[in-house]
């Protein structure tokens, strides 16, 4: 009959394996998730490349530059911060890392002495900026895991409204890059107001070479004022899909770790049981041998006798 | 002549064709043609045909622009919509809801553009042509 010891190890172990069993199932759902979120991100390229390249070619046909989204503040009195985060946890230092670089751009518009506006994407930031009383101007849940474009319009249309409205004088954006399948990274940009169309189109590609002198309907301008709305959605999407890439990679990573570990463990724990099993095995045997002394028994055989009668059904 | 109807999330159409006409804001229709000069525009919510000798294709689209350089028609949407993704009952009551909403208000933008996306994508769905 196994000990006490024995016996708690022996649950410790099937809790653990069972555990593990569950952290290995997500670390493949997450893998087939990020290889999805990627194909997402790939194929939302050709737009966002298109829209720059038309802003470039504005650009070099002299699109005149005066545009809301585009006018610099004389005066930062409040930042807004967006902070793309995931809905649920179990990724590792993934949200973290967004909620920690939020933070520090809100801390840096505090001794600038600007106040600040947050707009949250993801329950996590919401959960980890509302306990602990922060002013909160817009959040938005259900939509880090797959954005749709729908979703960006939506976040970007806000944001820039709270531009346009002057409640807001620069926008920061903070979200995890995705750079390859083991790489990320935690980046904050400038979302607005937008640099200059001539920076924009620098900062965009190189692709520029021999550009023909364009014709616009209805005006260089007029496509500038509907193409710069466009130009932020993208942007915004373009975040998002990356943050959605990076989150299930992240988790993927952090449920490999915590399968691994729990590998670790159950060798740990049988170690241990066996040894337990084993000390009190010896204890037995030790039991009856002095059982069988005191009686009087000095024959060796009938000694063994009795060990194996007494320890029948028990593997020595 | 090259063709590529690009929205936000992918490409959906990229082929070769001999004509593309789109309607821009304030131009009207437009057609493009090979060899067409370098032309940035911005759509009205309307259609847009691609024309080839192997096989023409409609699609509704719902805002964005329209670029032509070098022998290459680029169409950027939020919203393009071919023949068979429409749902013609669907934009039958998105059409029927919008002149409601613009009986009580004529001022009503939304509904305005309610109305000419539906008209487009009951246009595109039953092949019926746009000019009017």
């Amino acid at each position: 009959m196994p000990g006490a010891k024995e016996r708690e190890l022996r649950r410790r172990i099937g809790s653990v394996q069972s555990t593990k069993k569950i952290t290995r199932a997500m670390e493949l759902i997450a893998a087939t998730r990020v290889v999805k979120a990627m194909n997402r991100a790939n194929e939302a390229k050709p737009y966002s490349t298109q829209v720059t390249g038309v802003i470039e070619n504005l650009a070099a046909g002299g699109a005149s530059v005066d545009h809301p989204l585009l006018r610099e503040a004389e005066k930062t009195e409040r930042v807004g911060i967006i902070a793309i985060t995931s809905d649920r946890g179990l990724a590792g230092a993934y949200n973290a890392s967004v909620i920690r670089a939020a933070e520090r751009q809100l801390d840096a518009a505090r001794t600038e002495g600007a106040d600040y506006s947050l707009i949250l994407i993801g329950k996590k930031a919401h959960d980890y900026f509302s306990f602990r009383n922060y002013r909160i101007d817009a959040h938005w849940t259900g939509m880090s895991d797959t954005p749709t474009y729908e979703d960006a319009r939506e976040v970007a249309g806000k944001v820039m409204e709270m531009f346009e409205s002057g409640h807001v004088d620069r926008v920061e954006l903070a979200y995890t890059e995705f750079l390859t399948m083991g790489t990320q990274r935690v980046t904050v940009r400038r979302y607005l107001p937008l640099e200059t169309t001539a920076t924009m189109a620098e900062a965009g590609s190189g692709s520029g070479g021999a550009l023909a002198s364009f014709e616009f309907e209805p005006s260089p301008g007029g496509v500038l004022e509907s193409l710069l709305p466009r130009y932020m959605e993208s942007r915004l999407y373009s975040a998002m899909l990356e943050a959605a890439a990076s989150e299930h990679a992240n988790r993927q990573r952090a449920m490999k770790a915590a399968t691994d570990n729990a590998e670790e463990l159950i060798i740990k724990l049988s170690r241990e049981m066996n040894q337990a099993r084993q000390a009190s095995i010896t204890t037995e045997i030790m039991e009856i041998v002095g059982g069988a002394e005191a009686l009087g028994g000095d024959d060796a055989n009938d000694m063994i006798q009795a060990i194996l009668e007494n320890t029948e059904g028990t593997t020595v | 002549m090259q063709v590529e109807v690009v929205s936000p999330e992918r490409i959906t159409y990229s082929g070769e064709a001999d004509m593309v006409v789109v309607r821009t804001v304030g131009g009207g229709d437009i057609a493009f043609q090979p060899g067409h000069v370098p032309f940035i525009g911005v759509l009205q919510i309307s259609q847009a045909k691609i024309i080839s000798d192997a096989a023409g294709e409609t699609f509704a689209v719902h805002s964005g622009f329209v670029q032509s350089a070098n022998n290459k028609v680029t169409i950027l949407s939020d919203v393009s919509e071919a023949k068979d993704d429409i749902d013609v009952a669907r934009a039958e009551a998105a059409k029927a809801r919008a002149e409601a909403a613009l009986s009580a208000d004529e001022a009503d933008e939304e509904a305005e553009a309610a109305l000419r996306r539906a008209n487009t994508r009951i246009m595109v769905a039953t092949g019926a042509d746009g000019t009017h």
